[in-house]
């Protein structure tokens, strides 16, 4: 099973239109909850007036900061620092407002409509303040002592806090020492100095269902039950418990399907808050499902990154000495739940494939008045690969060297795997697990025919067209620890349920992990019962983020499988008068080899294990088996992405010919669902490299707030992507050998694309920053 | 995303409809296909009192050839047009026209008398319209049927000649003979979107030599713009690759384009010269 190009077990459920969605959870006498938000960037709050709300017939409550003024500021969750605490936000906006939608007030009706006609009563009297959007700019005054201590909730007295959250350096080797031995050396000697500016836009996650959350106290259970948010909800679990002083055991967060996650969706938010926080008080049913125009102002945000590099390369050959690097990040007006999380990714990863001895980055998170950000899809790489093979294609261009060569003679080579880079990312040693990055290129460059590409570029330039073809390569990561544990159980009828705390945004998590099982007890996978995504269930889940549960959960239910396949086997030999040894699993029964007649159906044996039975044979009740998985370290696949572009000598359009992938996930435990992860990845890269750009007027007034203005790139937009999946390196600190497949259809799709878009205008580096827009091609070939 | 409250009527007869718009003619809206005003309704920027929708009135819908002219009857959706078997360089320019009507779903529902009603700046209907001169027939209870000219009828963004108590009941538009030739071209950045700038054209060449022309513009004002400096620099010369430059150029300094997030003026004057030539069928 595992390997197989397995059919997905969620989808007949979901193509017959079955699944249940954050929306599709409908209670008897439920409130609808309307979030009343800031309409200016910046402002300081004189009145908000909920009293004419409270007056409209069908509405039950109305509340601002003051009634909820005991609640804390919402927590990091991960990366967390404490000079960042100061910048948490608030469940309601308190004293002052920071964007454009920030939670000011809410209120609870009898219906949606009701909601917003109460909202619009809801009066704000906030004075305007101007807004602060440049984070090129030097730090302002951002919180006053009052805020900052308040937000950081430490129990003392904080100073004001300027909008710089935190600065901190990434570094090994000796930069200061290389540059200045080159320059000790020299004039134009055997070294040179290459410099890139790079930045990539404002963009993030748009999932077709957006967020939602329905909660409700039930008192016969004593239980307060939270439906929707997918991504860790064991998190959110003990989150909404400490918010509502309930202890954890009191809630339940279940996930329903889930239309997409991407990062933003499903961490918590302000809203999540407020209805786990009315369900308790109200006693009644909240339902909270969040309209489009939400969505695009107030869940996270991301990338928004100015990176400026310097390099110090041979000029023989493009060899990176070292790497002098600084980057600020445009956080918005808050910093939530992913705390340090993209700075500290961006630093770590920027080196990327390279070895690049000396090396040092300065990251700086730093706040603006426009919507916070968090996590999107391969976040801090989709950035620090853009602005790193920017610079390798400016060092190629520089030296008159070839954009491939100079890679190859960069790469970390095969046989330095296991290579350490004495770095941190996600709090983990950076040890690169394996990998071929100079076979990969090979493998890419020949199947796809590159030369025939390049040759074709050349004839079709001959004849007027503007057409450019160009690459990218990165290294991403997976598969973060710390656990995840997984519980195999096979009922007396002989049916396997795997239970365990994994999360689904939809990726097809259920079908990898029954693949994994299936594969153990030699069944097949579409009988397994996969229970998943539920507070109650498993003790124990971290959760779908970074590309982590093929590793992880795949890993603990192949241990749980493997367990369970033992005592089967213990059962079975006692039973078979057989040593342990002399037995397989064969078709979801025991068997002894080579005398299949003789053999224990999985059911048989859990009748014998019934609790008598079990007493009998010295063994825990129960076929059902735990196992678990624990790691210290992370997996890196890495590929490469090329592009064959075009542009509209007129208009300035840039299509998209040709998109082509590399990737090596080290094992594909199901190489359709691995494709089908990089072909979405690839359209969100390209939204983001051509599309997709929150963009603001000067006082802060966001101006991409509805699918008119906020583009996402459609079918019509995105061509069929050309795949090569790899399994030349499988991870050696994984049972699978596996590496995650979630986000490298994203990585390097900015740094392929501008890479193609250079060479079609045939001029170097002038793609510096994303997204990249009709007019300014247009200027570049006027 | 959810309206405020509002009343619905769905009248069988153009009268009823009229005689509920003449009761209250200012907070009345009349829904056709929806596929704006609900929109506008669910961001709570339109909230009208009521809605009279007119798509339960019979013989409202569908095209006409009277004479020299076709009759486009107001409730006529994009899909149709798009599919339109009419002969000739109208035909081809009203097919390629509504194929540029947003997506597949929009242009089942849309129609083509909403569209001029509504009047977006980006409207392809509202270019065709003034490219061609239209006659738009309007009715009113108090005053009964009445006709305008393309060239009267776009007043603004968002704004046309109708009275608050009318409600717009065809347009017709004069057949052109083969030695027209006319079309469209619009720039998107994405299929279906708006176009950040559309050029329609219609040019009739005899004997080699053009002897009428008009153009079109969108997406450079708050109404189409027909391009005075486009059409004489091509009217009475020799039809030429050449000309066509010429005129595309004398467009795009006539035009004085609007600077949004889309594209600034400068952008949207090289979309007229890039765009114009393709409009009559020449990259």
């Amino acid at each position: 099973m595992i390997g197989a190009r397995a059919l997905r077990i969620e989808d007949p459920v979901l193509l017959r239109g079955n699944g249940r969605f954050a929306a599709d959870t409908v209670r008897a006498g439920e409130l609808h909850m309307r979030v009343v938000r800031s309409p200016v960037a910046r402002g300081r709050i004189v009145t908000v007036d909920v009293s004419r709300a409270l007056l409209l017939d069908g509405v039950v409550a109305a509340w601002t900061h003051d009634d909820i003024a005991e609640l804390p500021a919402i927590g990091f969750r991960l990366t967390p620092r404490d000079d960042l605490l100061p910048y948490r936000q608030p469940v309601l906006a308190r004293n002052e407002v920071r964007y454009v939608g920030e939670p000011v007030a809410v209120v609870f009706a009898r219906s949606a409509y009701l909601a917003e006609d109460a909202a619009d009563l809801v009066e704000l009297d906030i004075e305007p303040l101007s807004a602060h959007l440049d984070s090129d700019a030097d730090p302002v005054p951002w919180v006053d002592a009052e805020q900052a201590t308040w937000a950081a909730g430490l129990g003392r007295d904080l100073p004001a806090q300027d909008s710089e959250a935190t600065e901190f350096t990434t570094e090994y080797g000796d930069v200061e020492r290389a540059f200045a031995k080159a320059v000790a050396a020299g004039g134009p000697g055997t070294h040179r100095i290459v410099e890139m500016d790079a930045r990539v836009g404002r963009h993030s996650g748009v999932p077709m269902e957006c967020r939602g959350l329905c909660a409700v106290y039930d008192e016969a259970e004593q239980l307060l039950v939270v439906d929707g948010a997918a991504k860790v909800p064991f998190w959110n679990r003990e989150a909404v418990a400490a918010m509502c002083g309930l202890p954890p055991h009191r809630v339940l967060v279940r996930e329903t399907h889930v239309g997409g996650g991407f990062g933003p969706r499903g961490e918590l938010y302000p809203e999540d808050v407020l209805v786990a926080v009315a369900a308790m008080r109200l006693r009644k049913p909240i339902k909270w499902i969040e309209d489009r125009q939400e969505h695009l102002t107030t869940t996270n945000h991301s990338r928004d990154q100015h990176h400026r590099m310097r390099a110090l390369v041979r000029v023989e050959d493009g060899w990176i000495e070292a790497l002098d690097a600084t980057f600020a990040l445009d956080q918005g007006a808050y910093v939530r739940t992913h705390g340090a999380t993209v700075a500290s990714l961006t630093a770590s990863m920027l080196p990327g494939p390279y070895v690049i001895p000396h090396f040092r980055v300065v990251a700086r998170v730093r706040l603006t008045n426009k919507t916070p950000a968090g996590t999107y899809r391969s976040p801090g790489r989709y950035e620090g690969t853009f602005a790193r093979e920017r610079l390798v294609d400016k060092i190629a261009d520089e030296l008159g060297l070839g954009r491939a060569e100079v890679r190859r003679t960069n790469f970390i080579r095969a046989d330095q795997m296991p290579y350490e880079r004495p770095i941190q990312a996600m709090g983990t040693h950076l040890v690169h697990d394996s990998g071929d990055y100079a076979l990969l290129l090979d493998k890419v460059s020949e199947t796809f025919d590159f030369a025939g590409i390049r040759a074709e570029v050349e004839r079709r330039r001959a004849g007027g067209e503007v057409v450019g073809f160009g690459f990218g390569f990165f290294v991403e990561k997976s598969g973060i620890g710390p656990v995840e544990g997984a519980r195999v159980t096979v009922d007396v009828a002989g049916q396997v349920t795997l239970t365990c705390g994994a999360s689904s945004v939809g990726q097809g998590v259920d079908t990898v992990l029954a693949q994994v099982v299936a594969e153990q007890l030699d069944i097949g996978h579409d009988s397994i019962r996969v229970v998943r995504g539920r507070t109650d269930q498993f003790e124990y889940g971290r959760g779908a983020f970074a590309t982590r549960l093929a590793v992880m959960a795949g890993s603990a239910a192949a241990n749980a499988a493997e367990n369970l396949a033992q005592k089967a086997k213990r059962v079975a030999a006692h039973q078979l008068k057989v040593s342990v040894e002399e037995l397989e699993l064969r078709g979801g029964s025991v068997v002894v080899v080579g005398r299949p007649e003789e053999a224990l159906a999985l059911g048989e044996i859990a009748g014998l294990l019934e609790p008598i039975g079990a007493g009998r044979l010295k063994e825990e009740p129960g076929l059902s088996t735990d196992g678990w998985f624990r790691t210290d370290h992370m997996t890196y696949p890495y590929g490469l992405h090329a592009a064959l572009v075009r542009v509209d000598r007129g208009t300035g359009q840039l299509h998209i010919e040709r998109f082509i992938v590399g990737y090596d996930v080290g094992r594909a435990l199901n190489p359709t669902l691995v494709e089908g992860q990089i072909a979405g990845g690839v359209a969100q890269g390209i939204g983001g490299a051509v599309y997709e750009e929150f963009r603001y007027a000067d006082d802060g007034t966001p101006t991409c707030t509805t699918f008119m203005d906020y583009l996402v790139p459609t079918l019509h937009e995105i061509p069929d992507v050309e795949m090569l999946v790899t399994e030349d390196a499988p991870s050696p600190i994984n049972p699978l050998g596996v590496k995650g497949a979630g986000e490298g259809g994203t990585t390097a799709v900015a740094a392929a694309i501008a890479s193609a878009v250079d060479d079609a205008l045939r001029i170097p580096d002038a793609i510096r920053s994303v997204p990249i827009r009709p007019a300014h091609l247009r200027r570049l070939l006027a | 995303m959810k309206p405020s409250p509002f009343e619905y009527v769905a009248p069988t007869s153009m009268e009823e409809a009229l005689a509920v718009l003449a009761g209250d003619p200012d907070e009345t809206k009349v829904l056709a296909g929806g596929q704006s005003l609900v929109p506008m309704m669910n961001f709570r920027l339109a909230r009208p009192e009521r809605l009279v929708d007119i798509n339960r009135i019979p013989g409202i819908a569908g095209t006409d050839v009277v004479a020299d002219r076709l009759v486009i009857r107001t409730r006529t959706r994009h899909l149709a047009l798009q599919n339109t078997s009419l002969p000739g360089p109208l035909g081809h320019l009203l097919r390629h026209a509504a194929a540029k009507v947003g997506h597949l779903p929009i242009r089942t529902r849309g129609t083509f008398g909403g569209s001029l009603a509504h009047c977006d700046a980006a409207s392809e209907w509202c270019l065709v319209a003034s490219l061609l001169d239209a006659d738009i027939t309007a009715e009113s209870q108090a005053r009964g049927s009445r006709t305008i000219a393309a060239a009267d009828f776009f007043r603004s963004i968002f704004t046309t000649a109708l009275e608050p108590d009318e409600i717009l009941t065809s347009v017709s538009l004069p057949l052109l003979d083969d030695s027209w030739t006319a079309g469209i071209a619009e720039f998107a950045r994405r299929a279906g979107d708006f176009g950040i700038v559309t050029a329609t054209a219609a040019v009739q060449v005899v004997d080699g030599t053009v002897t009428e022309a008009r153009v079109s513009l969108g997406g450079v004002g708050e109404v189409p713009f027909r391009s005075v400096a486009a059409e004489s620099t091509m009217r009475g010369e020799a039809w030429t690759t050449d000309l066509i430059t010429a005129a595309a150029q004398a467009a795009a300094e006539e035009v004085d384009p609007p600077s949004d997030i889309h594209g600034d003026a400068a952008y949207r004057r090289d979309l007229v010269r890039a765009l114009l030539p393709r409009a009559l069928g020449r990259p």
